[in-house]
Protein backbone atom coordinates (compact mmCIF):
# COMPACT_ATOMS: atom_id res chain seq x y z
CA UNK A 1 0.00 0.00 0.00
CA UNK A 2 1.36 3.24 -0.95
CA UNK A 3 2.07 6.28 1.56
CA UNK A 4 2.66 9.42 0.38
CA UNK A 5 5.17 11.96 2.05
CA UNK A 6 5.01 15.66 1.29
CA UNK A 7 7.79 17.69 1.72
CA UNK A 8 6.28 20.87 2.45
CA UNK A 9 8.16 24.40 1.20
CA UNK A 10 9.05 26.85 3.28
CA UNK A 11 7.10 29.48 0.83
CA UNK A 12 4.24 27.37 0.92
CA UNK A 13 3.82 28.22 4.42
CA UNK A 14 4.55 31.60 4.73
CA UNK A 15 1.93 33.39 3.84
CA UNK A 16 -0.74 32.05 5.65
CA UNK A 17 -1.79 32.73 9.15
CA UNK A 18 -1.08 30.14 12.44
CA UNK A 19 -4.95 28.99 11.80
CA UNK A 20 -4.39 28.44 8.46
CA UNK A 21 -1.60 26.81 8.68
CA UNK A 22 -2.74 24.55 11.09
CA UNK A 23 -5.84 24.24 9.27
CA UNK A 24 -4.15 22.85 6.35
CA UNK A 25 -1.68 20.55 8.00
CA UNK A 26 -4.57 19.23 9.96
CA UNK A 27 -6.96 18.33 6.54
CA UNK A 28 -4.11 16.80 4.88
CA UNK A 29 -2.77 14.29 7.52
CA UNK A 30 -6.45 13.68 8.47
CA UNK A 31 -6.38 12.46 4.77
CA UNK A 32 -3.41 9.94 5.72
CA UNK A 33 -0.60 11.89 4.30
CA UNK A 34 3.00 12.64 6.45
CA UNK A 35 4.42 16.27 5.82
CA UNK A 36 7.92 17.28 6.28
CA UNK A 37 7.80 20.87 6.84
CA UNK A 38 10.83 22.72 5.76
CA UNK A 39 10.72 25.30 8.33
CA UNK A 40 9.54 23.89 11.37
CA UNK A 41 6.68 24.94 14.11
CA UNK A 42 7.28 27.25 16.68
CA UNK A 43 6.26 26.04 20.31
CA UNK A 44 2.94 27.86 20.15
CA UNK A 45 2.19 26.58 17.06
CA UNK A 46 2.70 22.94 18.22
CA UNK A 47 0.62 23.37 21.30
CA UNK A 48 -2.51 25.35 18.87
CA UNK A 49 -2.12 22.42 16.96
CA UNK A 50 -2.22 19.63 19.22
CA UNK A 51 -5.47 21.93 20.76
CA UNK A 52 -6.93 21.72 17.29
CA UNK A 53 -5.92 17.87 16.57
CA UNK A 54 -7.57 17.14 20.15
CA UNK A 55 -11.06 18.42 18.65
CA UNK A 56 -10.81 16.29 15.82
CA UNK A 57 -10.08 13.00 17.73
CA UNK A 58 -13.04 10.41 16.74
CA UNK A 59 -13.14 6.83 16.42
CA UNK A 60 -11.36 7.22 13.01
CA UNK A 61 -8.69 9.26 13.52
CA UNK A 62 -6.81 9.04 16.96
CA UNK A 63 -4.28 12.12 16.30
CA UNK A 64 -1.32 12.95 15.23
CA UNK A 65 2.47 11.64 15.48
CA UNK A 66 4.89 14.86 15.41
CA UNK A 67 8.37 15.48 15.86
CA UNK A 68 10.88 18.05 15.23
CA UNK A 69 13.94 18.99 16.58
CA UNK A 70 14.02 22.85 17.95
CA UNK A 71 16.69 25.49 17.17
CA UNK A 72 19.64 25.21 18.99
CA UNK A 73 20.39 28.37 19.34
CA UNK A 74 18.29 31.72 19.09
CA UNK A 75 19.16 34.56 16.82
CA UNK A 76 18.82 38.04 17.69
CA UNK A 77 15.14 38.72 16.56
CA UNK A 78 14.25 35.38 17.62
CA UNK A 79 15.44 36.36 21.22
CA UNK A 80 13.82 40.21 20.79
CA UNK A 81 10.25 38.28 19.91
CA UNK A 82 10.45 35.11 22.27
CA UNK A 83 9.73 32.48 19.29
CA UNK A 84 11.56 29.35 19.12
CA UNK A 85 10.92 27.76 16.28
CA UNK A 86 11.70 23.92 15.51
CA UNK A 87 14.27 23.27 12.47
CA UNK A 88 12.36 20.78 11.10
CA UNK A 89 8.96 19.35 11.80
CA UNK A 90 7.51 15.83 10.98
CA UNK A 91 3.71 15.98 11.33
CA UNK A 92 1.21 12.45 10.28
CA UNK A 93 -1.58 10.40 11.37
CA UNK A 94 -0.81 8.43 14.73
CA UNK A 95 -2.03 5.39 13.11
CA UNK A 96 0.72 5.74 10.27
CA UNK A 97 3.46 7.31 11.33
CA UNK A 98 5.23 6.09 14.50
CA UNK A 99 8.70 7.12 16.48
CA UNK A 100 11.19 4.23 17.56
CA UNK A 101 13.52 6.51 19.08
CA UNK A 102 14.34 10.15 19.29
CA UNK A 103 17.52 12.26 20.68
CA UNK A 104 18.61 15.62 20.86
CA UNK A 105 20.63 14.75 16.92
CA UNK A 106 18.20 11.81 15.89
CA UNK A 107 14.80 10.97 14.77
CA UNK A 108 13.75 7.75 13.81
CA UNK A 109 10.47 6.62 12.39
CA UNK A 110 8.80 3.91 10.64
CA UNK A 111 5.60 4.51 8.47
CA UNK A 112 3.15 1.82 9.09
CA UNK A 113 0.49 1.15 6.13
CA UNK A 114 -1.58 -0.65 8.07
CA UNK A 115 -3.04 -0.45 11.17
CA UNK B 1 -3.05 47.94 38.99
CA UNK B 2 -4.59 49.68 42.34
CA UNK B 3 -2.67 50.86 45.68
CA UNK B 4 -3.58 47.99 47.75
CA UNK B 5 -1.97 45.19 45.04
CA UNK B 6 1.12 47.85 45.16
CA UNK B 7 1.53 47.98 48.29
CA UNK B 8 0.59 44.44 48.92
CA UNK B 9 3.34 43.41 46.36
CA UNK B 10 5.97 45.76 47.86
CA UNK B 11 4.95 44.19 52.15
CA UNK B 12 5.47 40.89 49.83
CA UNK B 13 9.13 41.82 48.19
CA UNK B 14 9.96 42.45 51.68
CA UNK B 15 8.60 39.52 53.49
CA UNK B 16 9.17 37.63 51.07
CA UNK B 17 5.78 35.22 50.40
CA UNK B 18 3.73 35.67 47.55
CA UNK B 19 0.81 33.57 46.64
CA UNK B 20 0.89 32.04 43.04
CA UNK B 21 -0.67 29.47 41.04
CA UNK B 22 1.46 26.10 40.13
CA UNK B 23 0.61 23.52 37.55
CA UNK B 24 2.17 20.29 37.29
CA UNK B 25 2.53 19.58 33.63
CA UNK B 26 4.12 16.10 32.11
CA UNK B 27 2.36 13.33 29.70
CA UNK B 28 0.19 11.16 31.01
CA UNK B 29 1.43 8.72 33.64
CA UNK B 30 4.36 10.73 34.65
CA UNK B 31 3.21 10.75 38.04
CA UNK B 32 1.40 14.39 37.78
CA UNK B 33 -1.58 13.35 40.31
CA UNK B 34 1.00 11.29 42.77
CA UNK B 35 2.82 14.29 42.57
CA UNK B 36 0.14 16.99 43.50
CA UNK B 37 -0.96 14.58 46.36
CA UNK B 38 2.81 14.42 47.63
CA UNK B 39 2.71 18.30 48.08
CA UNK B 40 -0.72 18.74 49.23
CA UNK B 41 -0.41 15.75 51.72
CA UNK B 42 3.10 17.12 52.82
CA UNK B 43 1.48 20.58 53.65
CA UNK B 44 -1.90 20.67 54.01
CA UNK B 45 -2.73 16.81 54.89
CA UNK B 46 -4.81 16.21 52.00
CA UNK B 47 -4.95 14.26 48.65
CA UNK B 48 -5.61 16.20 45.43
CA UNK B 49 -7.16 13.50 43.13
CA UNK B 50 -7.18 9.54 42.44
CA UNK B 51 -4.42 8.02 40.64
CA UNK B 52 -4.61 4.62 38.62
CA UNK B 53 -2.54 2.95 36.19
CA UNK B 54 -4.67 3.71 33.62
CA UNK B 55 -3.86 6.27 31.67
CA UNK B 56 -5.69 9.69 31.32
CA UNK B 57 -6.70 9.16 34.52
CA UNK B 58 -6.92 12.91 35.46
CA UNK B 59 -9.24 14.60 32.68
CA UNK B 60 -10.38 17.61 34.27
CA UNK B 61 -7.98 20.04 36.23
CA UNK B 62 -7.83 19.48 40.06
CA UNK B 63 -7.02 22.60 42.27
CA UNK B 64 -5.96 22.78 45.91
CA UNK B 65 -5.35 26.23 46.92
CA UNK B 66 -3.20 27.91 50.04
CA UNK B 67 -1.01 25.09 50.34
CA UNK B 68 1.79 27.15 52.21
CA UNK B 69 5.30 25.89 51.84
CA UNK B 70 7.84 26.49 54.28
CA UNK B 71 11.78 26.25 54.69
CA UNK B 72 13.19 28.39 57.78
CA UNK B 73 11.69 31.68 57.86
CA UNK B 74 11.24 31.63 53.90
CA UNK B 75 7.34 30.55 53.11
CA UNK B 76 4.92 30.13 49.66
CA UNK B 77 1.41 30.44 49.13
CA UNK B 78 0.84 28.19 46.56
CA UNK B 79 -2.44 27.65 44.52
CA UNK B 80 -2.03 23.75 43.08
CA UNK B 81 -3.00 23.00 39.63
CA UNK B 82 -2.73 19.18 38.81
CA UNK B 83 -3.15 18.77 34.97
CA UNK B 84 -4.32 16.38 32.48
CA UNK B 85 -1.43 14.35 30.68
CA UNK B 86 -0.82 16.08 27.64
CA UNK B 87 -0.79 13.95 24.38
CA UNK B 88 -0.93 14.27 20.78
CA UNK B 89 -3.41 11.30 20.15
CA UNK B 90 -5.55 9.38 22.30
CA UNK B 91 -6.86 5.87 20.91
CA UNK B 92 -9.59 4.46 23.16
CA UNK B 93 -8.39 0.90 21.88
CA UNK B 94 -5.73 1.73 24.15
CA UNK B 95 -7.67 1.73 26.94
CA UNK B 96 -9.34 -1.41 25.95
CA UNK B 97 -5.81 -3.12 27.36
CA UNK B 98 -6.84 -1.76 30.70
CA UNK B 99 -10.09 -4.35 31.08
CA UNK B 100 -12.29 -0.80 29.90
CA UNK B 101 -15.74 -1.98 28.07
CA UNK B 102 -15.75 -0.16 24.30
CA UNK B 103 -18.27 2.29 25.85
CA UNK B 104 -16.22 3.12 29.11
CA UNK B 105 -12.89 3.41 26.48
CA UNK B 106 -14.40 6.12 24.08
CA UNK B 107 -15.93 8.05 26.96
CA UNK B 108 -12.76 7.81 28.69
CA UNK B 109 -11.06 9.07 25.14
CA UNK B 110 -13.35 11.96 24.38
CA UNK B 111 -13.01 12.98 28.35
CA UNK B 112 -9.01 12.83 27.84
CA UNK B 113 -9.32 14.96 24.65
CA UNK B 114 -11.14 17.50 26.52
CA UNK B 115 -8.59 17.34 29.41
CA UNK B 116 -5.49 17.77 27.15
CA UNK B 117 -7.03 21.04 25.29
CA UNK B 118 -7.68 22.57 29.16
CA UNK B 119 -4.49 21.83 30.00
CA UNK B 120 -2.91 23.78 26.83
CA UNK B 121 -5.23 26.36 27.76
CA UNK B 122 -4.53 26.95 31.60
CA UNK B 123 -0.67 27.65 30.52
CA UNK B 124 -1.67 31.52 30.14
CA UNK B 125 -3.06 31.78 33.88
CA UNK B 126 0.07 29.98 36.05
CA UNK B 127 2.51 32.04 37.43
CA UNK B 128 5.00 28.44 37.57
CA UNK B 129 5.48 25.10 36.48
CA UNK B 130 6.72 22.11 37.55
CA UNK B 131 7.65 19.85 34.11
CA UNK B 132 7.48 16.26 35.44
CA UNK B 133 8.75 13.76 33.29
CA UNK B 134 9.59 9.93 33.50
CA UNK B 135 12.82 9.36 34.42
CA UNK B 136 12.24 5.73 33.23
CA UNK B 137 11.69 7.11 29.67
CA UNK B 138 13.11 9.07 26.63
CA UNK B 139 12.72 12.81 27.51
CA UNK B 140 13.18 13.64 23.92
CA UNK B 141 9.55 13.25 23.43
CA UNK B 142 7.77 15.94 21.42
CA UNK B 143 5.07 16.43 24.47
CA UNK B 144 7.94 17.55 26.42
CA UNK B 145 9.60 19.96 23.71
CA UNK B 146 6.39 21.52 23.14
CA UNK B 147 5.38 22.17 26.66
CA UNK B 148 9.44 23.16 27.21
CA UNK B 149 8.63 25.39 24.23
CA UNK B 150 5.83 27.21 25.28
CA UNK B 151 6.80 27.89 29.11
CA UNK B 152 10.35 29.66 27.62
CA UNK B 153 8.18 31.20 25.33
CA UNK B 154 5.86 32.38 28.17
CA UNK B 155 8.79 33.05 30.73
CA UNK B 156 7.42 31.32 33.03
CA UNK B 157 9.52 29.82 35.93
CA UNK B 158 9.71 26.10 36.01
CA UNK B 159 11.50 23.22 37.61
CA UNK B 160 11.81 19.55 35.28
CA UNK B 161 11.13 17.04 38.30
CA UNK B 162 12.51 13.47 36.74
CA UNK B 163 10.05 11.26 38.55
CA UNK B 164 9.89 7.58 39.68
CA UNK B 165 13.70 7.30 40.50
CA UNK B 166 12.82 4.46 42.82
CA UNK B 167 12.10 2.26 40.01
CA UNK B 168 15.07 0.10 37.68
CA UNK B 169 15.59 1.29 34.73
CA UNK B 170 15.92 4.80 35.74
CA UNK B 171 18.14 7.42 34.63
CA UNK B 172 17.69 11.02 35.69
CA UNK B 173 21.44 11.89 34.24
CA UNK B 174 19.86 11.17 31.27
CA UNK B 175 17.08 13.84 31.52
CA UNK B 176 19.85 16.30 33.12
CA UNK B 177 21.89 16.33 29.96
CA UNK B 178 18.96 16.41 28.01
CA UNK B 179 18.05 19.84 29.65
CA UNK B 180 21.25 21.51 30.52
CA UNK B 181 19.76 24.58 30.86
CA UNK B 182 17.41 23.89 33.02
CA UNK B 183 16.99 22.94 36.69
CA UNK B 184 16.33 19.54 36.86
CA UNK B 185 15.25 17.82 40.45
CA UNK B 186 15.19 14.00 40.64
CA UNK B 187 12.19 12.62 42.79
CA UNK B 188 10.16 10.06 43.11
CA UNK B 189 6.67 11.41 44.00
CA UNK B 190 5.77 8.15 45.25
CA UNK B 191 8.14 7.34 48.05
CA UNK B 192 8.81 11.01 48.63
CA UNK B 193 12.41 11.04 47.70
CA UNK B 194 14.29 14.09 47.16
CA UNK B 195 10.93 16.04 48.12
CA UNK B 196 13.00 18.36 50.49
CA UNK B 197 15.31 19.16 47.29
CA UNK B 198 11.72 20.13 45.27
CA UNK B 199 10.43 22.02 47.80
CA UNK B 200 13.73 23.80 47.90
CA UNK B 201 13.43 24.73 44.10
CA UNK B 202 10.55 25.84 44.19
CA UNK B 203 10.81 28.11 47.60
CA UNK B 204 13.94 29.47 45.13
CA UNK B 205 12.29 29.86 41.73
CA UNK B 206 8.63 30.77 42.23
CA UNK B 207 9.19 33.17 45.04
CA UNK B 208 10.97 35.68 42.46
CA UNK B 209 8.93 38.06 41.06
CA UNK B 210 8.17 37.90 37.65
CA UNK B 211 9.63 39.75 35.39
Amino acid sequence: MEVKVNFVSEEKLNGLTMEEKLEFILKEVKKGQILVLERGLTAEEQAKLIEMTMKKVNDKFAGIEMESYMAEKQNFWQKLFGKSRARMTIVGPADKLKTIYKDKEIIKAVIVSER
Amino acid sequence: MGIFDKLSGWLLSIFGKRQVKIGIYGPPNAGKTTLANRIAMDWAGTIVGEVSEIPHETRKIQKKDRIVIKDGKASLTIDLVDTPGIATKIDHHDFLEYGLTEEEAKKRAKEATEGVIEAIKWLDNLDGVILLMDSTKNPFTQVNITILGNLEARELPFIIAANKIDLNGSTPATLKSAFPKHEVVPISALNGINMDLLYEAMLRKFRKKRK
